[in-house]
């Protein structure tokens, strides 16, 4: 009778821990990639993405290769279709966004009655399931995240010169088409990574909540990019308790959280600038 | 130290470049936008240490010029050569940095060059704007924004700086002061100027060389010159009826409503040398 209690508890803490060190780790990843889907509003370019995940998946059962492979190799497909469009300048961006998420989304619905034995759960996709994370999971939150975060920090400067005026950067020998393409794939790199954990329609709240919610209180690009990755963590951290506490799901508890952040902080004043008392 | 190593040795490079050799020339440009005709046939030389005004009315293309010269959009026809490495400041007409992006003054100033806090200081004190270093780029006035533009585009250490309506949103007093500032920067650094101006009269003794501009280049030379010349007059002259001067100049063609070219038959453009007002 002890035993069995001890052995569910150590299960429980196992899966739990397994949990926070994934949802952690995305949420560090999220912060400064989910800045800069912000600062250069590109918020329903990250539901776009995250919509077209369910074709990745299904394509992933069709074609016998891993989910995470499918979807991030469909996730920077639709990612690359859309810079292309851009430079065309035919359809406004968030019409094409709104064509490419839908279509993707109704094309993944559609392929996934093609699947026949294929038990999706869909609800676990759509929302995420983070209690579910395996041993299996955790070198790809973490390869993925690390090249992620890698990736971020090495276009970083350029990047945030294009985000400030493309114009500007493209005078100053910023090679902009580059790197914004390479935003786009670290972004779909991070959906790929994220889905397990709050799910295809949520994806997108875990990367602009925490960055919005670190405006207020950061100086400068980086403090806005640390402090999202800190909200998004404890966004995590109080989700999963939540979740476990009163039996609601994750991935929507972690969303919960981090909106009830973004609203604690919208309480507290922000920094103002005092100009300097000019003699 | 190497940073300003490295900047003081482009310092003595650029001192190198022959005074006779053109930064940048256009040789017959031709620039359409959605299939219109903007800019048609100009030809362009900007000349070390000069500076060199574009002025011309409202949608005359002097902003799409400049573009064009700066690689910003393509050329339907024509060449743009610049010299080899040439180092640009470009300083745009309109830049609005987005409230959602935390930025300072002095982050702004040394993103994306070599320039240390010292020199970010003393480029902001040349411009007349020390007092707002650490303010948010958002609060600053519109006349503030544009000397910290100016300061920006001279850390660079440009042999060349392209100003597109630096006295935009500067009262009247304070445009005069402007212009002479931009003498004065051209002095103590050495570098070319390109500027879009509305007024010529503010800006005659400035420059070195005026373009007026009305989708081709109407007339060309010393500002005074420009001034009295019958094309510019056309242009300006019911704007500010002053200086009445007397003027022999060859005409080929003349400007109908739109602005575009009417050519003239033989006999008037070989021979309207005094009797222009008479057209």
């Amino acid at each position: 009778m002890r035993h069995t209690a001890m052995a569910t508890m150590s299960l429980l803490d196992d899966f739990i821990l397994r949990a926070l060190a994934a949802g952690v780790a995305v949420a560090v990843v999220a912060g400064p990639l989910g800045s800069f889907i912000v600062w250069r509003r590109m918020a329903y370019f990250g539901d776009t993405l995250a919509h077209s995940s369910l074709l990745g998946i299904t394509l992933g059962f069709l074609l016998g290769i891993g989910f995470n492979l499918a979807v991030l190799t469909v996730c920077a497909a639709v990612a690359l279709l859309l810079a292309v469009l851009q430079r065309q300048r035919r359809v406004a961006t968030d019409t094409l966004l709104g064509i490419l998420a839908h279509s993707a989304l109704a094309l993944g619905l559609v392929a996934v009655t093609f699947t026949s034995g294929l038990r999706l759960d869909l609800m676990g996709y759509l929302f995420g399931d983070i209690l579910a994370i395996t041993d299996r999971d955790l070198p790809w939150v973490y390869g993925g995240g690390g090249l992620a975060l890698l990736g971020i920090m090495a276009i970083w400067r350029p990047l945030l010169c294009l985000t400030i005026d493309e114009e500007l950067a493209r005078v100053e020998g910023v090679p902009v088409v580059w790197v914004s393409i390479a935003q786009m794939l670290l972004v779909a790199v991070v959906i790929a990574v994220a889905m397990k954990i709050v799910g295809i329609l949520l994806i997108t709240a875990l990367l602009i909540i925490p960055a919005a919610t670190a405006r207020r209180l950061a100086a400068s690009p980086e403090q806005m990019a640390l402090l999202a990755s800190l909200f998004g963590s404890m966004a995590v951290v109080g989700g999963l308790f939540a979740s476990l506490q009163w039996d609601t799901p994750a991935g929507p508890s972690i969303v919960v959280t981090a909106a009830a952040l973004f609203i604690a902080t919208n309480c507290v004043p922000s920094r103002t600038y005092r100009p300097a008392h000019m003699p | 130290m190497i940073a300003w190593m490295a900047a003081s040795a482009r310092g003595v490079m650029q001192r190198q470049r022959p005074a006779d050799r053109p930064l940048l020339e256009a040789h017959d440009l031709n620039v359409h936008i959605n299939g219109r005709s903007i800019v048609s046939g100009v030809d362009l030389a900007i000349f070390p240490g000069q500076i060199t005004t574009l002025i011309g009315p409202n949608g005359a293309g002097k902003t799409t010029l400049v573009r064009a010269l700066l690689g910003l959009i393509p050329v339907r026809s024509g060449k743009v050569i610049r010299a080899s490495s040439l180092s640009i400041g470009y300083m745009p007409q309109r830049l609005r940095i987005d409230t959602i992006v935390p930025l300072s003054v002095k982050r702004f100033l040394t993103l994306n060059n070599r320039a240390s806090l010292t020199d970010a200081r003393r480029a902001l004190a040349e411009v007349g704007a020390a007092h707002v270093e650490r303010a948010p780029v958002q609060v600053i006035s519109g006349g503030e924004f544009q000397r910290v533009l100016l300061a920006r585009a001279l850390l660079r250490r440009p042999e060349m700086l392209v100003l597109d309506e630096p006295a935009q949103g500067v009262d009247e007093a304070g445009q005069g002061e402007l212009y002479k500032l931009i003498a004065r920067l051209r002095a103590l650094y050495g570098c070319a100027v390109l500027m879009i101006s509305q007024d010529l009269h503010l800006v005659m003794e400035a420059a070195d060389s005026v373009v007026c501009l009305n989708h081709h280049v109407c007339c060309t030379g010393k500002p005074e010159a420009v001034s009295r010349h019958p094309e510019y007059r056309k242009l300006f002259g019911a704007v500010r009826p002053r200086g009445l001067a007397v003027y022999t100049h060859h005409h080929d063609h003349a400007h109908n409503l739109h602005g575009g070219v009417v050519p003239l038959d033989g006999d008037a453009a070989h021979g309207d040398g005094d009797d222009v007002a008479a057209r």
